[in-house]
């Protein structure tokens, strides 16, 4: 396989403009003949479909929920990056991109992260004109709070509910194009194949959830904006419809998936309180602004918080890391909490849980100060816990939370499959091997409003699409396939649920494949999957029908999917015997235990390709270089 | 089990109906050993697992975040929509808000406008044409002027926010006798409508969302306010007084086919 990625020569800050008009354009009376498929309406997918509509494409979008306005990105809480620079404080495009790439760990794609950074000034212009209530100050001008990762206020919020105004304002601008009938909208449908025709992303082969029916839509183009895989866990902060089905049918067609094993494990969620727990939830990153994190110096310390004197208190993150604090990137601020946990200094009755204090910021600034920025997230973490965070420090731990891995896309979003391009979490391109915090829907709403839209039309002007409809027999044969997987599900008729098998693939992964992995563990994980996915091939059981209202066997495909993904997760993360970001090699880290990275042997993207059933997939590589950025071990101390 | 609470032993009166075609019914399950930790969809789930390996069908019911925001789940419990637990969604209400023997009767959000799709899960398009037929602001991608360039005073941008906070769960509509969505029309109004970039279509928006939500069936809003006293964002009684003016003035003000468009309010 070869890995074009098609970037435009010139200097960095050129190439986006430059590209921008050496692009083949679609005349405006031409647009309407062409047709675009969009899976998934969150940030980028909803932001895609209605801008490609508004400029006068005919788009079909897709999505599992009831309504597309229910996507994830409506969860994200603490805002969104760009480099406006209103604060006065240093802020650039330039600053955004290299807080960007550092964060990642240098290992991400410099051109890409530079446009993101270009772009995402415009973001916030789009989305203050489309009504979305941004934080103001007194005199009307928008308000920015600072993020972990960077030294400046460049991040734009809306209360703690970033992510839902932000997707509101999309699916409005969505729901506007649907009204005026340029977007066919197809909720409660998943996709569950994807045609490839001469070699081509021809189409989606969908079920309707709600009668079973099995359905074909073809297109001159697929875009895939799906999320992340980060419930391979099971235990996350996704909602639990976030899938990977997608992108892993995507994956089997021929599209490669880059970096697999970059997964971001969030410092600040709530700690899990007993088996029954479905899912993980987060609290923003923002907290850590005035709250400061905590554990006993002494371990199996049990007292009280309020009991423990200041002085034998461990601000471990202030303590390692003085400059950034309690501010310091997710990956280095999790690891650091699964650190203090595993020496026996964690909180709470599992012993896995540090403090998240905010007595210091109350004192300073008032009870009411920290109600106007956080209420809504404490009422969050009091409903969940019964526990008052105005009076007792909160108990965090981090959980699975984001996935930088994806398919892999060049420059134009576009995967190794012609025809098929894949935008926000879904694709690998931004954020190298940890994303900073604020900068997931800065991407999302960067690929959907303003790269997209370019880029589709360039593949769509240069490419002779033959046309053809959904009687082509490479539909029907990807239609039988479906039917042919769902009819195997339910005869199994096996002695345990789904949701057993993904808890155990989720602990699998935790234990193996989460914050911390080493040789013996991995090579033990790619023993254990292939078990379990041969007793889920056997021994699942899916009751009822295809055709009606299945949520089991909705479930049972995902999972599916799942227990292959979780494999060549293991799989990528033995191969970088490196640590960078939120991949942890224990292997390989510094005297002070910090992240080593390895740049002579590992400044590379990954992508594998599929090789056919039990076959190893093929690794190929995309040497990454650094031509703005001075490769530097990360240092946030 | 672990957590910090007593397990308790609840009963279940649920309603099962196979599909919109057919008719339902409450079927009983015991729910013992339920941890008050447990959120409600928890104790759902594990309600399920256990009528999965006895080989009856799980009880189907909406739901996706998991942390109150996506708006996806939605349940009447004991006759209140999202539970006994003020400003709370089905989903982050916790056991511990029930004691041990507690008897729950649990149903579907009852609307015309929402019919069910089966048990506890029901179809709400309804809610997504009325944004389309109106709820949003037309600026097409890359036609924005620079952020700051329009300046929105602190106490419109809070009010804005208040009311843009509706999650779209629907919970107002199952609540209201008359299955109206005012507090839902009413919040996405109220939110354009007192920004400075709203002002252009004010009128045009309300005379057409209320005209669709009319169409699609939604009762009339006579002021009972039990949307408010269920609504899991707390959307305020008073956005509804803000629409029946907005669509007060633009009856009186618009001309022409915008205006005969609208319904009665």
């Amino acid at each position: 396989m070869e890995l074009r990625s098609n970037i435009p020569a010139g200097p960095i800050d050129k190439k986006w403009d430059k590209h921008r008009f050496d692009i083949k354009l679609v005349n405006p009376a031409n647009k309407r003949k062409y047709s675009v498929i969009v899976v998934g309406s969150g940030l980028a997918g909803a932001s895609a479909s209605a801008t490609m509509a508004e400029l006068g494409y005919n788009v079909k979008c897709f999505c599992y929920q009831d309504s597309p306005r229910r996507a994830h990105s409506i969860a994200a809480q603490g805002g969104i990056n760009a480099a406006k620079n209103y604060q006065n404080d240093g802020d650039s495009i330039h600053r955004l991109f290299y807080d960007t790439i550092k964060g990642g760990d240098f290992r991400s794609r410099e051109e890409n992260v530079y446009r993101l950074a270009q772009v995402s000034v415009d973001i916030i212009d789009q989305c203050a004109a489309q009504g979305v209530p941004f934080a103001r100050e007194y005199g009307g001008l928008l308000a920015n709070r600072s993020f972990g990762g960077a030294q400046v206020s460049r991040t734009f919020y809306a209360r703690g509910q970033t992510g839902q105004q932000l997707l509101l304002g999309a699916y409005q601008a969505l729901e506007r194009q649907i009204g005026l009938g340029t977007v066919a909208m197809h909720e409660r449908h998943e996709m569950l194949e994807l045609v490839v025709i001469d070699g081509r992303a021809r189409g989606i082969v969908v079920r309707d959830m709600v009668t079973g029916k099995i359905e074909s839509h073809v297109a001159d183009a697929v875009i895939l904006a799906t999320g992340g895989y980060g419930n391979v866990f099971y235990l996350a902060t996704y909602a639990k419809g976030c899938n990977a089905t997608a992108i892993w049918r995507a994956y089997k067609k021929g599209a490669a998936f880059a970096n697999p094993c970059f997964t971001q494990i969030h410092p600040t969620c709530i700690p899990v309180t007993g088996d029954h727990q479905s899912k993980l939830t987060l609290m923003s990153e923002s907290l850590r602004n005035d709250g400061r994190i905590w554990v006993p110096l002494a371990k199996g310390d049990r007292r009280a918080p309020d009991q423990i004197p200041e002085a034998e208190r461990d601000y471990y993150l202030e303590r390692k890391y003085p400059s950034y604090g309690n501010l310091a990137p997710r990956d280095i601020a999790s690891r650091s909490a699964k650190m203090v946990c595993d020496e026996g200094r964690g909180v709470g009755e599992t012993g896995l849980g540090v403090y998240l204090d905010f007595a210091d910021a109350i004192k300073r600034l008032g009870e009411d100060a920290i109600r106007e920025r956080y209420g809504n997230l404490f009422e969050m973490y009091e409903r969940i816990t019964d526990e008052n965070p105005y009076k007792v420090p909160m108990r965090i731990y981090p959980a699975s939370h984001y996935t930088m891995g994806g398919l892999w896309v060049d420059y134009n979003l576009m995967s190794t499959i012609p025809g098929l391009h894949v935008a926000g979490e879904a694709n690998f391109s931004d954020h190298g091997a940890n994303r900073l915090g604020a900068s997931a829907l800065m991407q999302g709403l960067a690929d959907g409003y303003f790269i997209l839209p370019y880029t589709i039309g360039n593949f769509l002007a240069q490419n002779k699409i033959d046309k053809i409809d959904t009687s082509h027999p490479a539909v029907k044969e990807a239609e039988q396939a479906v039917a042919d997987r769902i009819k195997t599900f339910l005869a199994i008729k096996g002695k345990r649920t789904v949701d057993s098998f993904h808890r155990q693939l989720g602990q699998i992964m935790w234990e193996y494949c989460g914050m911390a992995r080493n040789d013996a563990g991995l090579r033990k994980a790619l023993q254990l999957i292939p078990a379990l996915r041969e007793e889920f091939w056997s021994n699942v059981v899916v009751l009822g029908e295809n055709e009606s209202f299945n949520q089991s066997l909705e479930k049972a495909g995902r999972v599916a999917d799942f227990l292959e993904l979780g494999e060549l997760m293991c799989l990528d993360a033995l191969e970088r015997k490196e640590s960078c970001g939120g991949h942890f090699r224990e292997e390989s880290q510094t005297s002070e235990g910090e992240a080593l990275r390895d740049d002579a042997n590992y400044a590379y993207v990954a992508a594998w390709e599929y090789a056919g059933e039990k076959k190893t997939p093929i690794l190929n590589k995309e040497p990454l270089t650094f031509e703005n950025v001075a490769l530097a071990q990360r240092s946030y101390k | 089990m672990s957590g910090h609470g007593k397990a308790m032993k609840l009963t279940l009166h649920v309603w099962r109906q196979k599909n919109a075609a057919t008719k339902g019914a409450f079927v009983t399950y015991d729910a013992p050993d339920i941890s008050p930790d447990m959120s409600f969809l928890e104790m759902l789930d594990v309600v399920n697992e256990r009528l999965i390996l006895q080989g009856e069908d799980p009880i189907s019911f909406d739901h996706d975040c998991r942390e109150g925001i996506c708006g996806t789940c939605g349940v009447v419990v004991n006759g209140q929509a999202h539970g006994p637990r003020g400003a709370t969604t089905a989903c982050q209400l916790h056991m511990r808000s029930f004691k041990d023997g507690d008897v729950l009767t649990i149903e579907p959000w009852r609307a015309t406008a929402f019919p069910v799709i089966k048990d506890l899960a029901v179809n709400r398009k309804s809610l997504d044409r009325i944004i389309a037929a109106g709820g949003f602001i037309s600026v097409p991608t890359g036609s924005a002027v620079d952020g700051n360039a329009v300046l929105v005073p602190k106490v419109k941008a809070d009010l804005a926010m208040d009311a843009a906070a509706c999650i779209g769960c629907g919970a107002c509509v199952a609540a209201c006798p008359n299955g109206s969505a005012m507090l839902f029309t009413a919040a996405k109004v109220s939110h354009l409508g007192l920004l400075p970039q709203g002002q252009p279509e004010r009128s045009r928006r309300v005379l057409a969302m209320v005209a669709t939500m009319d169409a699609e069936g939604f009762g009339t809003c006579t002021n009972h306010g039990e949307c408010e006293a269920v609504c899991p964002k707390q959307i305020d009684l008073g956005f509804i007084a803000r629409l029946n003016r907005d669509y007060l003035v633009a009856s009186l003000t618009t001309r022409g086919q915008e205006k005969s468009s609208g319904g009665s309010g």
